[in-house]
């Protein structure tokens, strides 16, 4: 296994669309990394330039202590597993497997025994002899894995390999992946444009967006830090509720909202640097499982409270997303599906103020006081 | 008039219409083995009086048909081996591999596909004279191995071919080469048949070309030799037609055997964009 390492890679097409802004980070070895972001933010080019099958217009790619530039993808030691499977549709499942190996001079023997692990690994036994066409989503999808599986190679990159299977499929195969990588203790870059599929299966995850990285940190850091309001809004589903307002210093500290005044100090918990942002415009975010249907009385009364009307309410099952408008802000809450008020019920909802995000509207990045 | 009504008339017009397309060849084969004379009688007969090989021992005794048979045959072989694999290889380049001024040149392809092949045939016959090829087989087939129809179908049909899967193979290790081989070849194959059945029809059924270009009458073709001996036997319309049979059958057999994939790849293009 290797590590990867991009250092201020670019790709610019045609000398004017410009797919990858100077994009620098590091994979370590056995490292799971998902590149996620919006369709055409630059992430499978990104893949693609780690894979060679796009040359960076500058920059340098390093796998392991080598520097690949230069070095042609079958010398790169990885292997890919490609959102259409790219299964040779004339071969079968045995030789769609086996071809690498063939191609690499290995021997028959060897050969034999590498299909053979990795058939058994991704539960393919059964189907060596059959053709792709003859293969459900789900087991094309597994032959492709172990396509890159019998290579046994230094990194595998995986692009969108789920986005062609259906909802509960893809579940299952997530699920495989995370046992896979665990398994193999390989390095794996990850292609997706599903948070969910980020969040679950990433080590560290790296937001994409316009071709430029927005931040790189574990699952869980960048959804409760994250960097910008590109990657706010972009992680989390529901999105983050964002409210436009201004911090002033009256009788404690207040987010001035327009149509109402949050009292963020009643529970203490404003740092000394807030105070330094007193006046400023904020964009202030809020994950809807962070605000709260508000009851009379008890501890919430400490915490600041908003006025607003009920507009749609969505259960789902184990939960319930409710559409509420305050002022002219519509807000999403993330809810349990029980004793819920109706459609048209004036509500009051409550956060913590250390769940608020602050971000600076003009550059859109975060306030790191709260 | 009711659905059944109108199939059973639909029906009746295309076995009319079979039957008009038919009778000509019918009629070839029953002539084929008749008698001398017996088809210039009035009104001519449908079926030979008394049924005789003997055209065709003529033909192949004294006219030397088996020689003019063999060299058509071996001619149309080699042109559609080699156009396959020149057209191939220039249609796969053209739809998925990146050189420079790749869509001029075919645009420039595409341009000369317009000009009739009787006008490049004095410049082509110039060229084959100053290359000392006239009168040779290869004067026939040089001009025949690459052909911009050919290279067009097969860059159509290379074009649906995903990109995915030559990358999958040049990850896997493959050269262009065996990418080629082994991935895009067997992509290709319906439209390849397709062209084989082109090819070799065309160059089977080719009388102008072979007839400038071959003077030696050992290296006639089958259609230069059916001319000759028309002219030769004005009269003996038995004997022709057996001709006529053998000229037609060998493409009529392949082209029956191959119509499944030969339809599907004309049919192919228009679905698939």
């Amino acid at each position: 296994m290797a590590a990867v390492q991009l250092e201020r890679v670019r790709k610019v097409y045609g000398g004017k669309h410009i797919a990858v802004v100077d994009a620098t980070f590091a994979v370590a070895d056995a490292e799971f990394v998902v590149l996620v972001g919006p369709s055409g933010c630059g992430k499978s080019t990104l893949l693609r330039i780690i894979a060679g099958l796009e040359s960076p217009t500058s920059g340098t790619v390093r796998i392991g202590s080598r520097i690949v530039n230069d070095v042609a993808p079958k010398d790169r030691d990885i292997a890919m597993v490609f959102q259409s499977y790219a299964l040779y549709p004339h071969m079968t499942v045995a030789e769609n497997l086996s071809f690498s190996l063939k191609l690499r001079g290995q021997s028959r023997a060897e050969i034999e025994r590498r299909v053979r692990a990795s058939a058994e690994v991704l539960g393919l036994t059964e189907l060596l002899q059959r053709r792709p066409r003859q293969l459900s989503g789900g087991q094309r999808q597994r032959v492709a894995l172990g396509r890159a599986l019998v290579r046994d190679p230094e990194v595998f990159l995986l692009d969108e390999p789920l986005s062609n299977l259906d909802a509960k499929l893809r579940l299952g195969v997530r699920t495989e992946i995370a046992k896979l990588h665990r398994r193999l203790g390989a390095t794996m870059i990850y292609v997706t444009h599903d948070q969910i599929e980020a969040m679950t299966l990433g080590q560290r995850i790296v937001v994409l967006n316009g071709g430029e990285i927005q931040q790189i940190d574990a699952p869980m850091k960048v959804y409760e830090r994250p960097a910008n309001l590109f990657v706010a809004g972009f992680i989390g589903s529901p999105a983050m509720n964002f409210l436009r307002g201004r911090l002033v210093q009256q009788d404690g500290l207040h987010l001035e909202l327009g149509f109402t005044r949050l009292h963020l100090a009643e529970c203490g918990a404003t740092g000394p640097d807030l105070a330094s942002l007193v006046g400023a415009e904020v964009i202030a975010g809020l994950r809807p499982e962070d605000l709260r249907l508000g009851a009379a009385g008890g501890a919430l009364v400490r915490q600041p409270r908003l006025s607003a009307v009920l507009e749609l309410i969505e259960p789902v099952g184990n939960e319930a997303f409710l559409n509420a408008r305050a002022g002219d802000t519509e807000l999403m809450l993330r809810v349990p599906p029980h004793g819920l008020p109706a459609p048209g019920d004036a509500v009051t909802l409550t956060f913590s103020p250390d769940r608020l995000h602050l971000f600076d509207p003009q550059t859109g990045r975060r306030f790191e006081h709260l | 008039m009711s659905t059944s009504g109108a199939r059973a008339l639909l029906h009746a017009l295309l076995l009319g219409a079979a039957a008009i397309t038919l009778f000509p060849l019918l009629w070839m084969l029953s002539v084929s083995f008749m008698a001398g004379g017996e088809a210039s009688a009035f009104p001519p007969p449908l079926l030979p009086g008394h049924a005789t090989l003997a055209n065709y021992r003529q033909l192949f005794g004294q006219q030397n048909i088996g020689r003019y048979l063999t060299n058509s045959l071996w001619l149309a072989a080699l042109t559609t081996l080699l156009s396959l694999l020149f057209n191939s290889l220039a249609g796969y380049a053209f739809a998925k591999l990146h050189f420079r001024g790749r869509e001029p040149i075919l645009r420039v392809l595409l341009a000369a596909l317009v000009i009739p092949s009787q006008v490049a045939m004095l410049p082509l016959f110039l060229l084959m004279k100053w290359l000392g090829l006239v009168n040779t087989y290869a004067a026939v087939v040089v001009p025949a191995m690459a052909g911009i129809f050919g290279v067009f179908l097969v860059r159509q049909y290379a074009l649906t071919i995903p990109d995915e899967l030559l990358e999958a193979a040049r990850i896997d290790g493959a050269s262009e080469l065996r990418i080629f081989t082994s991935i895009v070849l067997p992509a290709l194959r319906p439209i390849l048949v397709t062209l084989a059945v082109f090819t070799f029809l065309g160059s089977w059924n080719d009388f102008m070309w072979p007839l400038i270009v071959l003077t030696d009458q050992d290296l006639y073709t089958l259609p230069i030799a059916l001319a000759t001996l028309s002219r030769e036997h004005v009269q003996d319309y038995e004997l022709m037609m057996a001709g006529a049979v053998l000229t037609v059958l060998p493409v009529l057999v392949l082209f029956l055997a191959l119509q499944r994939y030969y339809i599907r790849g004309i049919l192919m293009g228009s679905v698939k964009g």
